[in-house]
């Protein structure tokens, strides 16, 4: 989907500050909602891309004001709703009980887990297709466009690049998301030229962007 | 942040993580000790402490160095760092010619294993949207100058490979051993916005 997240190339965001002495966690929530989000994925009988989605899904402005740890635990809570483990407005009634108000808090609903194959854990899978494409390869990233998951960033649809290398099969995020197979298939690091990307005055740069083999065509 | 319903009166992050917590443990789906176990590997035992073990690995033992850059997956695990957002680490060199650094600008990926949780700077959008665009300018803002002479290359963690820098052995190292090269080795050089220094 064409949403906040697909930052690649947007401009006008300022420079980046480092803290050297960062800890871990600077909240003491961060950790929980980081070990939450991530079992979250089990707890909802879902999948990391539709984590990735979940947080995609987020309101713009969320997305933003929640910063990253925020944005998981908004994304752990999205995933529980949607597969009936927690009805919906449960965080917040629950959440204002915290902080001293009286409110009724939600009953709890059917499960709705999503129903679909795996093919074993993570996300590598063996394939016998053969590759489409070799190294050095020239090739055109498709005008994708997509309201589902997605991993092919915004900034190289239609541009052309080279084969660089030949990664492991792994299924597609595309489909998976929505838990509608893991098609898997082969992915290729594409090497394209700053100047294909962002125009003849662009700084001198080689871009390398891993890309599902359905993503790309040959020029 | 006006004029939007999203994040109206809604409560702080910090209390409903609480009321999360409180949800899923009384219908007995987590338990609290269960996420300290979790929180607590990852503020102790995963790091870029392990990724540093790598690097100077890699920097005095040319076989393991080899085997690294083609089989980065393998050669991490003999160390024994795996796990999540490691099933596929690729290793890419820096030298006199080349700079690599990575970005994942639809998130955040990042090689858990070797490096731990990226650091705020890394999920910034201003990172995440610069990295790609204007990456000399960029890493010039965070303290890295290169030669027009360096060609950089910029990787976009778009699927589930995972990058990790090999920084150049700084001079003056010569003697140092192995546990003292890895105190060198910083995660910003292992993502690929700084150089390793000698001290």
């Amino acid at each position: 989907m064409d949403g906040i997240h697909d930052m690649g190339g947007m401009q006008g965001w300022g420079t980046v500050t480092v803290d050297p002495d960062e800890p871990v966690f600077r909240e003491w929530w961060h950790g929980r909602a980081f070990a939450m989000g991530a079992m979250s994925m089990g707890l909802s009988g879902t999948n990391l891309d539709a984590f990735r989605h979940g947080l995609e899904r987020l309101h713009p402005y969320d997305y933003l004001a929640d910063g990253y740890y925020g944005r998981w635990l908004a994304c752990a809570e999205t995933l529980l709703v949607d597969s009936g483990v927690i009805p919906p407005g449960a965080v917040e009634a629950r959440a204002r009980n915290l902080s001293g108000e009286s409110v009724d808090e939600p009953a709890d609903v059917e499960e709705n887990k999503p129903v679909y194959e795996r093919g074993g854990a993570g996300s590598l899978r063996e394939i016998d297709d053969p590759h489409a494409f070799s190294v050095g390869d020239e090739v055109r990233a498709k005008d994708i466009r997509t309201g589902g998951h997605t991993r092919m960033p915004g900034y190289i649809r239609g541009r052309t690049g080279t084969v660089h290398a030949l990664r492991p099969a792994a299924l597609l995020p595309d489909t998976n998301a929505h838990f509608a197979g893991e098609n898997p298939q082969h992915v290729y690091t594409v090497e394209f030229d700053s100047t294909e990307l962002w125009g003849p005055d662009a700084e001198a740069a080689k871009l390398r962007i891993d890309l599902f083999e359905s993503y790309l065509e040959a020029t | 942040m006006a004029d939007h319903s999203h994040t109206t009166d809604r409560p702080s992050p910090a209390v409903r993580a609480e009321a999360l917590e409180s949800l899923l443990t009384e219908r007995g789906l987590v338990k609290s000790e269960v996420l300290d176990g979790f929180i607590n590997r990852f503020v102790n035992d995963v790091g870029p402490m392990n990724g540093a073990k790598v690097v100077a690995k890699a920097w005095v033992d040319d076989d393991y160095r080899a085997q690294l850059l083609t089989d980065g997956t393998g050669a991490i695990k003999e160390l024994g760092f795996a796990g999540p957002q490691g099933e596929h680490i690729v290793v890419v060199e820096n030298s006199d010619d080349v700079h690599n650094v990575v970005v994942c600008t639809l998130c955040s990926c990042y090689p858990w294993p070797v490096l731990g949780l990226p650091p705020e700077w890394y999920k910034d959008p201003a990172y995440r949207s610069r990295m790609v665009r204007e990456p000399r300018t960029l890493l010039s803002e965070m303290g890295l100058d290169l030669d027009d002479s360096v060609e950089v290359q910029v990787w976009d963690s778009s699927a589930e490979n995972r990058y990790l820098v090999l920084p150049q052995r700084p001079e003056g190292t010569e003697d140092l051993s192995e546990d003292e090269l890895a105190a060198l080795v910083t995660r910003d050089a292992m993502v690929g916005v700084a150089k390793v220094s000698a001290g």
